[in-house]
C-alpha cells in the first residue's frame, strides 16, 4: 500500500468574481521514502495541492476527492486530528525562509515546541534533540544557535532551520514548497545535497514541488508535472524527460535551456571597428547609513575595478550570485548610480569628460530593461504613453506624427497590437510587461541595452520567448547587449562572451563555449557544478561536491582573493595577495593557479 | 448624464482602451454602500449648511423673545427649537456647520500645503537634507501639540485665522511622513529609474511618475484629516477657546447645549448630531477610499 | 539594550527643551503682559511685582531660571491664586486626572485589544463588520459629544449614576461617579486600539510565519497566543504614546462636563482666566508627562522587538 494515495482531488476557491478551481482532479501515488517531484508554471496548482493535503488551504478554499495516508483519509478530517498528523507525520518547509520563522521568537523556541507539541516533551529535553537536529543539517555551532533570533542568520541558515524543524518529529512525509527558489544556485546546491542525506537518514517519502525541471531530474524518483489545475503528464522522471508524451511537456522540457549542450551555438558578433561600450576601472561604493551620530558611515565597495568592452551586435553575459555586485555595475554604467572610479566610453566618446551634455547623448544610444516587468511600468500611464516618453526626451528631433507611428511600430514589432496599444500594465501579464518594457527600451533607437535580470521573474516557457525575441531583436538592430542575470544557462544561450562576478569582482572573463566547456576559476566551476541540468541520466552521472559556505559580507571583504575562503584550492598566496585579471588559456582569470587547477582537456 | 457617461465608458472598453487604476478604483468605491450612502448624507449636510442660511427667514442672530428656550416644533417654525436667548437653532446649526466645514476644508489646505512640499522635499533630496528634516519631525511629533494651540488661543485672542493656522500646523506633521516614505518608496520603483535612463527630466518625471503615484494616499489622507482638523476645532469651541460670539460652530454650540442639558436637550442633541453624522461620513469615505485605491486590501 | 535606551533618552531631551522654550517665549511675546489686567496700577506698584516676578530681567535669565525652576519640580506662582504656586495646584489635581486617566487607558486596552482580536479572528463575517461599525462611532462623536449624552442618558431620564461631582472619600465610593468619564474618555480609544489591533492582527495572521506554525500542528489558541498576539500588538503598544496624549487631552474637557476636581479644570480656569503661569506650568507638565511616556513606550518596544534594538 502507497504511504500516500490520491484520488480525483479538486481545490475551489470561491472569490467576489466566482468560483476558481484551482486544482480540477489529481491522482498520485506516493511509496514510503521515495521522492515525487511536481512541476509547473505559476498558477498551475501545484502550492494548493499540497496545501490542501496538509489542510491549510485559505478561508475562502474547499478540498474534495480522497487523500489516503497511512490508511487515513485525510480530506475532510476534523481539524483536531489533522493537527496531530501536521508537523509530526506530514512536515512542510516553505519557499521564502526569510519570512517562515518568527521574527520574535529565539530559534530554538521556535523548534522546541514541535516537539512538546507532538511528542510531549519538556523544554530541556527538547531543545537537547533540537540541537541534534541543527547539527545533523550542518548549522555550524549548533547549540549556541539554539539562542539566535532568525534575523541574525542568512537566508540559508534559515532553510537550514526550517528543515530541521520539519524532520524533529521523524515524519514519513516531508513536503517542500519551492524550497532554494529564494536562495542562490551555489546554496541551493547546499541545501539539496544536505536533503538528499537527510532523506536517506530519515528515510521519509518527498514531494517537491518547483518549477525548475532540472532539480526535479537530479533529486525526485517521479514526476507530475501540473498546468491549470490538471495533471498533464505523471510518470518516472526517468521515462517523462526520455519520452515527454504530453505536448506540454515536451514544450516546457525544450524551453529550458540546458547547460551541458549548447542549444544553438551563437555566431560571433560582427567584427567593429570600435566597441560599442567601454568600462574601464570602474568602482561603485556605497556609503551605509552610519551606526552612531559620531561614528564613520561605512562604505560598501559594491564594484571594484569592473572592466569591459562590448561589441555591437554582441551580447556580454554578467552572471553571479546575490550581492556579487552584477546589478551595481549595469546601474553605473548606466547612470543610476555615480561611480566613484573609471571610465565609461560610449561608441567612442568619455562619458565622464564630456560631462552633462555626454549622458545626455548616452541616454539615446544606452538603455535598460529591468527586473521586474510589472514595477518597472507605471501604473498610471498606458502601454503607448510608457513606449512614447523616452522618445519625447530623448528624440526632440521628430515630429509629433513621426514619434507616433515609431511607438505603434516598435509596440507591434514586440508583439503588442491593436487595442493593447490603450491598456494600463496591470491589464497584462508578465510577459507582455516585459514586452512593452523592451519596447521603451528600444524606442530610442539605442546602441546598447542592458538587461538586468530581465527574464528572471517570468516562467519558463514566457521566459524562452523573451530571450528569442531579445536576439531577434539584436540581430535586426545591432544591438550591443549586457544581459545579466543569476541563470547560469540562460546566460550561456544568449552571450556571446561571459563575466562571472564575485564580491564585486571580476572573476573570469571568456566565450561563452569556453567558459562553460573549459572554466578555468574554481568559482565557475562551482557555479556551473552547482546548477541543476534537466536531464535525469546527466544529473544522477554528475559528483556532488557542492560549494561550502556562503559569500563573505562585502562591507568586510577578505584580504587576498575574495574567493579564497570558500575555496578548496586556496593557499596562503591566496589570502594575502588579491589575483588580478590575466589571461590564461583563452580566457581571462584572476586566480593565481589557473595553470595549475584548470579541467585537463579540451 | 449618467447614461451618457456609461456610454462613453462602453465605447471605450469595445475599443479595446484600457481602464486605469483611477477608474478601477472609482468602480470599487461606488459598489463600496457605506461609502457612497456617507458621501451622499455628507452631500446633504454640506448643501444644507452653504444655502440653508441663505434661504432661512431669519438670521443665526435673530432673538427671538417670544419663543425662548422651546423645544422643536412646527408651529414655532423652530424645527429644531431655540437657545435660551431665543435663537433659532436649526439656523445656528447650519451656520455652525458653515464655520466647521470650512475650519476643516481650510486647516486641511494648510496641513496639505505644508505637508506636501515639506515630505516631498525630504523624500526626493533624500540623504542628509532629509534625515535632518525628518528628525525634526519627530522632535516636533512628541509635543503636546493641543495644549501649545490652548496657550495659543488664551494668549492671542481667539481668531479665526488663528485657529485655521494653528490645526493646519499640528496636522501637517502626518502629512509629510506619509508624503515622504510615498515618495522615497517611488522614487526608488523602477519605472522611474526607466525614465531616469530614458533621459526623462527631472520636473516631468515629478510630475508625470511621482505625483499621479502619491495622489491616492494625499486623497485618503485628506478624507482623514478633514474630520480630524473639524474635531480639534469644535474640542477649542467648546472650551470656549475657539469662534466668538455670535459667531458659532458645532463645537461651540454642543458646548452650550452640554450646559443646558437638563432644561433643553434639544440645544445638544441637533448640533451632536450633525457634529457627529459630518465625522461619521468623512470618515466612512475615506475608509471606502482607502479600499478603493489600495488593491491588496480590495480581495479582503 | 542600554545603548538603545540612552539613544532615546538622548532623543527626548530636544523634544522637552523646544516644548518648554516654546511655551515660555509663547508667553512673552503675548500682546499684554500678564498684568494687564482691567484697572491700571501705579508704575511704581507695577515695577515692584515686576521685579517680584523677576520680570525685570533679560529674557534669557528669566528662561533659565524657569528651566532651573523647573527642574526642581517649581513650577512658579500662579497669577490668580496669589498664595498658590503652580506645583500646590498640579499636585492636588493631578492625582484626581490620574485615576480618571489610568482607568480610562486600562479600559481602552482591553475593550479595544479584546474586540480588535476578535474581528480579526471574524474577518468579514458579522461580528467583525459589527465590531467596526461600532468603533467607527466611537471614532466618529467626539468625547465631548458623549459625556452631555451619557448625562443625558443616564443621569437624566435613567437615573442610575450621579451625573458629576468627586467625592473625596475613597476610590470605591467614587467609582459610581467615574463610570460615565471613564466610559466618555475611553470610547474613542477603544475605537482606535480596536481598529488598530485587527489590521495588524489580520497582517499577521496572513504571514508566512503563522502558516508555518500552522503546519506544525499548532493549535489556533497556541498560534494565537504564540506567535500572533506579540506581532500583532506591538503596533498598539506603539500608539500607547499617542494614545496617553489623546488622553489627557480628552480629561480637560471631560472634567469640566463631568465637573471633577483634575487637573484639566484647573487647566481649562486658567486658560479662561488667562493665569499664564499656570496654563503654562499644565502645558509643560503634561508636555513632558507624554514625553516620559513615549520614551518609556519605545524602551517596551525595544525590550519586546529584536530587531529594533539591532537597527537602532
Amino acid at each position: 500500500m502507497p504511504l500516500l494515495s490520491v484520488r480525483d482531488l479538486r481545490v475551489d476557491f470561491s472569490t467576489p468574481d466566482g468560483v476558481v478551481e484551482a486544482v480540477r482532479g489529481i491522482d498520485f501515488n506516493l511509496d514510503a521514502a521515495c521522492t515525487l517531484g511536481i512541476v509547473g508554471e505559476s498558477g498551475s496548482g501545484k502550492s494548493q495541492t499540497v496545501l490542501s493535503l496538509m489542510g491549510l488551504l485559505a478561508d475562502n478554499g474547499r478540498s474534495s476527492g480522497s487523500a489516503r495516508f497511512e490508511g487515513r483519509e485525510l480530506i475532510g478530517m476534523p481539524d483536531g486530528e489533522l493537527r496531530g498528523i501536521r508537523g509530526n507525520r506530514i512536515a512542510m518547509i516553505f519557499q521564502d525562509p526569510m519570512t517562515s520563522l518568527n521574527p520574535y521568537l529565539r530559534i530554538g523556541v521556535q523548534m522546541a515546541q514541535v516537539l512538546e507539541l507532538h511528542e510531549g516533551l519538556g523544554r530541556r529535553e527538547a531543545l537537547r534533540r533540537c540541537g541534534e537536529l541543527l547539527e545533523a543539517v550542518r548549522i555550524p555551532d549548533a547549540g549556541k544557535r539554539l539562542d539566535s533570533w532568525p534575523h541574525e542568520l542568512s537566508g540559508g541558515m534559515r532553510q537550514r532551520v526550517t528543515i530541521a524543524t520539519a524532520l524533529l518529529c521523524k515524519p514519513s512525509l516531508l513536503i517542500a514548497d519551492e524550497p532554494t527558489t529564494a536562495l542562490d544556485v551555489t546554496v541551493q546546491a547546499q541545501i539539496l545535497a544536505l536533503m538528499r542525506e537527510l532523506r536517506r537518514d530519515f528515510q521519509a517519502a518527498i514531494i517537491f514541488i518547483t518549477h525548475d525541471l532540472g532539480i526535479v531530474a537530479g533529486f525526485c524518483d517521479d514526476v507530475l508535472v501540473m498546468q491549470d489545475g490538471e495533471c498533464r503528464e505523471r510518470g518516472s522522471v526517468e521515462s517523462v524527460y526520455a519520452r515527454p508524451a504530453h505536448p506540454y511537456t515536451r514544450r516546457l522540457l525544450s524551453a529550458v535551456p540546458r547547460l551541458d549542450q549548447d542549444v544553438r551555438s551563437r555566431a560571433q558578433g560582427r567584427a567593429a571597428l570600435r566597441p560599442a561600450l567601454e568600462v574601464d576601472g570602474l568602482d561603485v561604493v556605497y556609503s551605509l547609513k552610519r551606526p552612531g551620530m559620531f561614528a564613520p558611515a561605512p562604505r560598501l565597495k559594491a564594484v571594484s575595478s569592473g572592466a569591459f568592452m562590448i561589441a555591437p551586435g554582441e551580447t556580454l553575459g554578467v552572471v553571479g550570485e546575490s550581492g556579487c555586485g552584477k546589478s551595481s555595475l549595469a546601474r553605473a554604467v548606466i547612470g543610476l548610480v555615480p561611480a566613484s572610479a573609471g571610465r565609461i566610453t560610449l561608441l567612442g566618446r568619455d562619458l565622464g569628460e564630456a560631462g552633462k551634455s555626454a549622458w545626455k547623448d548616452a541616454r539615446r544610444n544606452m538603455q535598460m530593461v529591468f527586473q521586474d516587468p510589472l514595477a518597472s511600468l507605471n501604473p498610471r500611464m498606458t502601454a503607448r504613453q510608457i513606449v512614447a516618453e523616452p522618445l519625447g526626451a530623448c528624440r526632440p528631433d521628430l515630429s509629433r506624427g513621426e514619434r507616433e507611428e515609431r511607438v505603434v511600430r516598435i509596440l507591434n514589432r514586440v508583439g503588442l497590437a491593436g487595442g493593447q496599444l490603450d491598456r494600463y500594465p496591470h491589464e497584462f501579464s508578465g510577459g507582455q510587461c516585459q514586452r512593452i518594457g523592451i519596447a521603451r527600451a528600444l524606442a530610442p533607437g539605442p546602441a546598447v541595452v542592458i538587461c538586468d535580470e530581465a527574464v528572471s521573474a517570468l516562467d519558463v516557457s514566457i521566459r524562452a520567448q523573451i530571450v528569442d525575441l531579445l536576439m531577434e531583436l539584436q540581430d535586426e538592430l545591432g544591438l550591443a547587449l549586457v544581459f545579466i542575470a543569476h541563470d547560469l544557462a540562460v546566460v550561456r544561450q544568449i552571450s556571446h562572451r561571459v563575466v562571472v562576478m564575485y564580491l564585486g569582482r571580476a572573476m573570469e572573463i571568456a566565450h561563452s563555449e569556453h567558459l562553460y566547456g573549459r572554466p578555468m576559476h574554481p568559482y565557475t566551476r562551482a557555479l556551473i557544478e552547482a546548477a541543476p541540468i534537466p536531464d535525469p541520466e546527466v544529473e544522477r552521472a554528475r559528483k556532488r561536491e557542492p560549494l561550502q559556505g556562503e559569500p563573505p559580507s562585502p562591507l568586510n571583504p577578505p584580504a587576498g582573493c575574495a574567493f579564497s575562503a570558500r575555496c578548496s584550492f586556496a593557499i596562503d598566496r591566496c589570502r594575502r595577495e588579491m589575483p588580478e585579471l590575466r589571461a590564461v588559456s583563452r580566457s581571462m582569470v584572476a586566480c593565481h593557479r589557473a595553470e595549475e587547477i584548470a579541467p585537463s582537456g579540451a | 448624464m449618467r447614461k451618457t457617461r456609461r456610454n462613453r465608458a462602453a465605447i471605450r472598453q469595445a475599443a479595446g482602451a484600457g481602464r486605469g487604476l483611477w477608474s478601477d478604483a472609482w468602480r470599487a468605491l461606488r459598489r463600496n454602500r457605506a461609502a457612497m450612502t456617507a458621501a451622499a448624507i455628507l452631500a446633504v449636510v454640506a448643501a444644507l449648511c452653504v444655502f440653508g442660511p441663505l434661504l432661512s427667514p431669519v438670521a443665526f442672530d435673530y432673538l427671538d423673545w417670544d419663543h425662548v428656550s422651546v423645544p422643536p416644533s412646527l408651529e414655532t417654525w423652530h424645527l429644531f427649537g431655540t437657545d435660551d436667548l431665543g435663537r433659532d437653532l436649526f439656523v445656528r446649526t447650519l451656520a455652525g456647520g458653515r464655520i466647521s466645514l470650512m475650519v476643516g476644508l481650510v486647516a486641511t489646505a494648510v496641513s496639505l500645503l505644508i505637508g506636501i512640499s515639506y515630505g516631498a522635499l525630504a523624500g526626493y533630496v533624500g540623504g542628509r537634507t532629509d534625515q535632518v528634516m525628518m528628525r525634526i519631525v519627530d522632535i516636533l511629533y512628541a509635543m503636546p501639540f493641543m495644549f501649545l494651540v490652548i496657550l495659543l488661543m488664551v494668549l492671542f485672542g481667539r481668531n479665526i485665522a488663528l485657529i485655521f493656522v494653528a490645526i493646519g500646523a499640528i496636522n501637517w506633521l502626518d502629512m509629510a511622513r506619509i508624503v515622504r516614505g510615498q515618495t522615497l518608496s517611488i522614487k526608488r520603483r523602477e519605472f522611474v529609474e526607466a525614465a531616469q535612463t530614458a533621459g526623462v527630466s527631472t520636473p516631468r518625471i515629478i510630475r508625470r511618475h511621482i505625483v499621479p503615484n502619491l495622489f491616492g494616499v494625499v486623497v485618503v489622507y485628506v478624507t482623514l484629516t478633514i474630520p480630524q482638523v473639524i474635531l480639534v476645532e469644535s474640542f477649542l469651541s467648546f472650551l470656549g477657546l475657539g469662534v466668538q460670539e455670535p459667531m458659532t460652530s458645532w463645537g461651540a454650540l454642543v458646548n452650550e447645549g452640554a450646559k443646558a442639558l437638563e432644561n433643553a436637550p434639544w440645544t445638544l442633541v441637533f448640533p451632536a448630531g450633525f457634529l457627529a453624522a459630518t465625522l461619521f461620513c468623512c470618515n466612512f469615505i475615506g475608509d471606502g477610499l482607502r479600499d478603493a485605491l489600495d488593491p491588496r486590501d480590495r480581495s479582503a | 539594550m542600554f545603548r538603545y535606551a540612552l539613544k532615546r533618552v538622548l532623543a527626548a531631551i530636544p523634544t522637552l527643551l523646544i516644548l518648554i522654550a516654546l511655551a515660555f517665549f509663547m508667553i512673552r511675546a503675548a500682546p499684554g503682559g500678564p498684568f494687564d489686567t482691567e484697572k491700571t496700577l501705579h508704575p511704581e506698584i507695577e515695577a515692584k511685582i515686576r521685579a517680584a516676578y523677576h520680570l525685570d530681567e533679560p529674557l534669557y535669565q528669566q528662561f533659565g531660571r524657569y528651566l532651573w525652576g523647573l527642574a526642581q519640580g517649581d513650577f512658579g506662582p500662579s497669577f490668580q491664586y496669589i498664595d498658590r504656586s503652580v506645583t500646590e495646584l498640579i499636585r492636588e489635581g493631578f492625582p484626581v486626572s490620574l485615576q480618571l486617566g489610568a482607568c480610562a487607558m486600562l479600559v481602552a486596552l482591553l475593550v479595544g485589544v479584546a474586540a480588535g482580536g476578535w474581528a480579526a479572528l471574524r474577518q468579514n463575517r458579522f461580528s467583525d463588520h459589527a465590531v467596526m461599525a461600532v468603533s467607527m462611532t466611537g471614532i466618529s462623536i467626539p468625547n465631548f459629544v458623549v459625556g452631555p449624552l451619557l448625562i443625558l442618558v443616564f443621569a437624566v431620564h435613567l437615573d442610575l449614576l450621579p451625573a458629576g461631582g468627586w467625592p473625596t472619600e475613597g476610590f470605591f465610593q467614587r467609582l459610581p461617579n467615574m463610570v460615565m468619564p471613564v466610559i466618555a474618555l475611553a470610547l474613542p480609544q477603544i475605537a482606535y486600539i480596536a481598529r488598530l489591533t485587527r489590521g495588524s492582527m489580520i497582517e499577521v495572521l496572513r504571514s508566512n510565519f503563522i502558516r508555518m506554525a500552522r503546519a506544525q500542528g499548532l493549535s489556533q489558541p497556541a498560534i494565537l497566543l504564540r506567535h500572533a498576539l506579540k506581532p500583532g500588538l506591538l503596533p498598539v503598544l506603539s500608539y500607547l504614546g499617542p494614545a496617553t496624549a489623546a488622553v489627557i487631552t480628552g480629561s480637560v474637557v471631560i472634567e469640566q462636563i463631568f465637573g471633577v476636581p483634575g487637573l484639566g479644570r484647573h487647566f481649562v480656569q486658567g486658560a479662561l482666566n488667562r493665569d499664564y503661569t499656570l496654563v503654562m506650568g499644565v502645558v509643560v507638565f503634561y508636555g513632558v508627562l507624554i514625553i516620559l511616556f513615549n520614551f518609556l513606550v519605545d524602551i517596551c518596544y525595544g525590550l519586546l522587538d529584536p530587531r529594533a534594538r539591532q537597527q537602532n
